[in-house]
């Protein structure tokens, strides 16, 4: 990307003054070297973002931002209901309350490693990953509506889970203002064989080994110390979330010039907060918030079912359970005052710091822990909210390590045999339906995780406790 | 840019798809004399997002129909309407027929159902975006093309 009119604030802070129809600054949270690779796209995205209808303070991106649809993927953005602030389908993406839940084994992996083989197997067996794949529940219409309304609640009452989970998970497992009338009866068909599925594309189930402590007061808080097993899964909303993302977006482009709003981009489709459009989208939205607590508690179960079979004894409680495509009501201080905002976060991780009251009591002193996802060859990474990251970015951090090449380009460069062999030959067990599709997910076409999160740490938006490396992926 | 095999006994050499770079989806382009063969071309570039078309049986047809305010939004409703047959009837398609009227776009898909030991499906469409959105003729020919989501 061009720097060329960008205020270096810091090392780790760029700014694109408010100018034209911006009404607010663009800041990007990033070092010189991601900038620099980043998609001039950012740039523009960040930038119309600016331009919306009741924005706050600014326009953030975070340091893995990349070309999204409308908003860049790595955007956070507030707004103010108060001052014709907007709620965009766009800005919250097509995935959902797509998030990652990371869960304690309680064991070391030299426990786990003499049964890695068959874990794998045994994952591969019982985790529905992959296009076509459908879990073992069917919903009726009543049972729908009670998932989208109950969430991971509704799950763990059905028999998946603990209500120990629920305490570990986002708005308590249930995010509250769901609207299961307004989800579409295509959105719930959709929805209709796809509850406890992985889904496909960038989505996983991983066991990781914690490789590294950076933050051993912070690791011990979240229960976490090296050497331990714990196992990520990555995946959303599923068929549900993309439908809902797709019709309101249509929608929101629709209805736009009715409320007077001149979109920059068809992508950035938003309505009034204050709109039938808009109101009918945050319960539609919340819905799916719910659907996406429900199918990763759903996975919870069949996971710990393979667990206990193969390793009998190990439990695997929650250590938390975070998403990374929503809008959220919160409130923050804003010029000396509380205000309640709308805050969206596409690609981007809520990062509450220590003392927060939605943070679960037992880890509140720490801060909330951040989950990042790697590419199934590297690293993820723990991270914790600061202080400092609730005035940088409303408390939002990265949330991946982001693609460096097309899927196209992946599949010129690599076989998925061969990215297997090759992984399986550092110890890291693959298993997933298409060649094909870990050819396009091949660890080189990712961008370092490291530096992203480094990035982070460094801006202050969030602190690295831990770095976790894969030991079985299963790869939808 | 990679060009997929021309598909079809009925194709004339103007229709073809391929599909263009985005860096973390991809885009999918459909090209034809005709509004219609482009869309029909675009969704062909959608089944190949998912596997090698070739690999697919034209044994079982949908019917399809959608309505837009103008024609970029009819083509990401059509592709849609594709994406959401695939996903509730776990089907991927070999062939397409598009006619497009005052009253809308009617459509036709034929394919059969997933195998994945056949299909090999390498990701999942969630939905087609406004991104690179774009419905033109250029010099005769149709190009319909956007972005997926996947």
């Amino acid at each position: 990307m061009n720097l060329s009119g960008f205020d270096r604030i810091s090392a780790y802070e760029w700014r694109l003054p408010a100018t034209g129809a911006m009404r607010v600054p663009a800041v990007i949270y990033a070092d010189e070297a991601l900038m620099r690779a980043m998609d001039d796209k950012v740039r523009e995205q960040a930038a119309n973002v600016a331009m919306l209808p009741g924005i706050v303070r600014a326009s953030y991106a975070m340091p893995d931002a990349h070309w999204g649809y409308g908003f860049p993927i790595g955007g956070v953005a507030a707004f103010d209901a108060e001052e014709g602030g907007v709620v965009s389908a766009g800005g919250v993406g097509f995935d959902i309350s797509c998030g990652v839940r990371c869960l304690h084994t309680g064991l070391k992996s030299d426990e786990v490693e003499a049964h890695k083989v068959l874990l794998a197997d045994a994952l591969a067996r019982a985790i529905p990953a992959g296009l076509g794949s459908t879990g073992g529940l069917r919903l009726s219409g009543q049972e729908m509506d009670a998932m989208l309304q109950g969430g991971a609640r509704w799950a763990v009452a059905q028999g998946y889970g603990t209500e120990a989970d629920l305490a570990r998970i986002e708005e308590g497992g249930c995010m509250a203002g769901a609207e299961p009338a307004a989800v579409s009866d295509h959105a719930k068909k959709r929805q209709r064989d796809e509850m406890g599925t992985l889904g496909s594309g960038n989505h996983y189930l991983e066991v990781q080994r914690v490789a590294e402590i950076f933050d051993e007061k912070i690791a011990a808080a979240f229960g976490i110390a090296a050497d331990d097993v714990v196992v990520s899964i990555h995946c959303g909303s599923r068929g549900l979330g993309h439908q809902i993302g797709t019709e309101f977006l249509k929608q929101m482009t629709v209805t736009a010039p009715r409320h007077g709003i001149v979109l920059p981009d068809r992508e950035l489709a938003c309505a009034p907060i204050a709109s039938d459009t808009g109101r009918r989208y945050l319960g539609a939205m919340r819905a799916a918030i719910n659907c996406a607590l429900a199918n990763r508690q759903i996975l919870t179960q069949l996971l710990r079912d393979v667990f206990a079979q193969l390793l009998p004894g190990s439990r695997l409680p929650l250590l938390y359970d975070v998403s990374h495509n929503t809008c959220k009501v919160e409130e923050h201080e804003l010029d000396g005052r509380r205000r309640r905002l709308y805050v969206h976060r596409k690609g981007a991780t809520r990062a509450f710091g220590p003392g927060h009251p939605d943070i679960p009591p037992a880890l509140r002193e720490a801060g909330q822990p951040v989950l990042i996802g790697g590419s199934m060859g590297t690293a993820s990474y723990i991270l914790a909210g600061t202080v400092r990251g609730m005035e940088l970015a409303f408390g939002s951090a990265c949330h991946g390590a982001g693609r460096a090449m097309s899927r196209h380009e992946a599949m010129r460069r690599w076989r998925g045999r061969e990215v297997v062999d090759e992984l399986a030959g550092r110890g890291i067990l693959i298993r997933s339906p298409s060649w094909r599709g870990v050819a396009e997910e091949a660890p080189g076409a990712y961008k370092d995780v490291s530096a992203v999160v480094d990035a982070a740490d460094r801006a202050g938006l969030a602190r690295k406790v831990a770095r976790l490396a894969p030991l079985v992926c299963i790869k939808g | 840019m990679t060009n997929c095999a021309k598909w079809g006994i009925e194709a004339s050499a103007m229709n073809r798809y391929e599909h263009f770079e985005h860096r973390a989806d991809i885009g999918v382009r459909g090209m034809g004399s005709t509004c219609a063969e482009a869309f029909e071309q675009a969704a062909m570039a959608l089944t190949a997002v998912v596997t090698d078309p070739d690999t697919v049986r034209a044994q079982e047809m949908v019917e399809l129909h959608c309505e837009a305010p103008d024609v970029e939004l009819l083509l990401t409703d059509w592709l849609n309407a594709v994406i959401f047959e695939m996903a509730t009837r776990h089907m991927l398609f070999a062939r397409y027929e598009v006619r497009i009227t005052d009253g809308g776009l009617h459509g036709a898909a034929w394919g059969e159902a997933v195998d994945v030991a056949r299909h090999h499906p390498a990701v999942e469409p969630k939905g087609a975006t406004y991104t690179a959105l774009s419905v033109r003729e250029e010099g005769g020919q149709w190009i319909a093309e956007c972005v997926v989501d996947v």
